[in-house]
């Protein structure tokens, strides 16, 4: 075995050290150096299915944008209709590009009538904010990166809203999925949001870099589960949500995904290259036993019709899962190979997502 | 982390036992996490030392494993296949890969004091 070990000049969140004291294993992330897993990724994967574990996210990015032109700016930039957007909703949306592809998928928080928060992938903020800020200019929209200023944890799990709500001054169970408020929780103010991605309930806690450790702290103490990467990524893969840099990418026309609905019939950048129909289709594929990953081929009556994008162990289902972008033409067939170090392997085509809680 | 002083270890993190049966070190499985699948060779292939000969795959990631030794595989770990996460829970009893018929012991093998030191 080899390439145990990789370090080098990583940016570290705010709980950097409250990783290291809980044992974590850190990784190289997008340029940060993350935790992949602390008591193991079955374990952490099990606990956000069965309970509650809680993700540093702070890595992640966050901007602000104000102004009277805030909502107009936005409409341009992003796929999903903003006009629908009111105050203290969130909505998942896409930054497509001026040549095609997305530049990022997003969160798009809306404050007031004229605020806007956004929640962006860490590997792309600075590319975000380059395009971001490119486009503002014919607008009267002032955007700010608060990265830095903010702590980001995820907690997810069917348990998570009532754990929380024992140490919140407001009413959680209530709110509904893809609200977005202020509040304190353990005495410390707040931004939360009813969002995830995980495939579970849950709140994003968007708390004050400096309290983002007190904040880790006591979510530790009324027994939330640290999760790293490692666990977020197949939680996130039986969710069937596509991950930028691997179902998206500045590349990879975005209705190959099944996200058609972040489309809008609205006029928005890049709306020529959108309509053009895809040429390829993400597929969802089941194996008995082999785990295929990134980048492997996907063969079709001898021919290579896709490759893989996504593929791990499946904790829940206990199989291996993958997902798969391949030719349109070739996207209805029932069963594929995928070629696993020079052999076939029978992969047979599921709907995605692969897993779905039951009460949703 | 647990390094048995009676076997001798590859740098890639391999152990090879005086009888010729191989596994991946505490080390190794601790890094890779939960292991899913295992990649055995056919009993009678004829290896060289550093060549690959399974695969060990966590949840996250695939990583070669590579002979510490040159000779024939004449055992495999069937039981690795319905019970994959034995390498993570005794990697140098039931975890074990593959038995080997040695002929040429590889030149990088290491001793357990050696072992931790390049690992500590």
């Amino acid at each position: 075995m080899t390439n145990l070990d990789e370090t080098g000049a990583l940016r570290r969140t705010p709980l950097h050290a409250a990783h290291l004291k809980a044992g974590a294993r850190m990784v190289p992330f997008g340029g940060w150096d993350m935790p992949v897993q602390y008591a193991g990724v079955k374990a952490e994967h099990a606990a956000v299915r069965q309970s509650a574990g809680m993700f540093d996210v702070s890595h992640m990015g966050e901007f602000r944008v104000t102004g009277p032109d805030a909502e107009a700016f936005l409409q341009y930039v992003t796929t999903n209709d903003l006009s629908k957007l009111r105050p203290g909703r969130a909505q998942y949306n896409w930054l497509p590009g001026e040549a095609g592809g997305l530049v990022d998928d997003i969160y798009i928080y809306r404050v007031s009538a004229d605020e806007f928060f956004m929640v962006v992938n860490a590997s792309n903020i600075a590319k975000d904010w380059a395009h971001l800020t490119r486009q503002a200019a014919r607008y009267g929209a002032v955007l700010t990166d608060e990265s830095d200023q903010w702590g980001l944890i995820a907690v997810q799990g069917p348990k998570a809203a009532d754990l929380l709500q024992l140490h919140a001054d407001t009413d959680l169970i209530a709110r509904k999925k893809n609200s977005f408020f202020s509040a304190h929780l353990f005495g410390l103010p707040v931004w939360l949001a009813r969002t995830g991605y995980t495939g579970e309930d849950g709140f994003e806690v968007f708390v004050a870099a400096e309290q983002a450790e007190e904040m880790w702290n006591q979510l530790l103490s009324v027994g939330l589960i640290p999760a790293g990467l490692g666990a977020r990524d197949t939680l996130r893969l039986e969710a069937g949500f596509p991950l930028y840099g691997h179902e998206f990418s500045d590349s990879i026309h975005p209705l190959s995904s099944t996200y058609t609905w972040v489309v809008k019939d609205k006029q928005h950048l890049g709306r020529e290259h959108i309509d053009l129909a895809p040429s390829q289709k993400l597929i969802g594929l089941a194996l008995d036993k082999v785990p295929v990953r990134e980048g492997y081929p996907v063969q079709l009556d001898g021919q290579v019709v896709g490759h893989i994008t996504s593929g791990s162990l499946s904790p829940t289902l206990g199989y291996p899962v993958a997902m798969a972008l391949v030719n349109v033409q070739s996207a209805d067939a029932e069963a594929y190979g995928v070629e696993v170090r020079g052999k076939l392997h029978e992969a047979r085509r599921v709907a995605l997502p692969f897993y779905k809680k039951a009460d949703v | 982390m647990n390094i048995p002083s009676e076997l001798k270890y590859a740098a890639s993190h391999e152990w090879l036992k005086d009888d010729g049966t191989v596994g991946i070190s505490d080390f190794a499985q601790d890094q890779l996490g939960d292991v899913v699948y295992v990649e055995l060779p056919e009993v009678g292939r004829e290896v060289k030392a550093g060549e690959t000969v399974a695969v060990v795959e966590s949840v996250k990631t695939a990583s070669d494993i590579y002979s510490p030794a040159s000779g024939t595989i004449v055992a495999v770990n069937e039981a690795l296949g319905s019970a994959p996460e034995q390498v993570n829970g005794e990697p140098y009893g039931d975890g074990w890969l593959f038995k080997l018929d040695v002929t040429e012991e590889g030149g990088d093998l290491m001793d357990a004091a050696a072992y931790e030191a390049a690992n500590g």
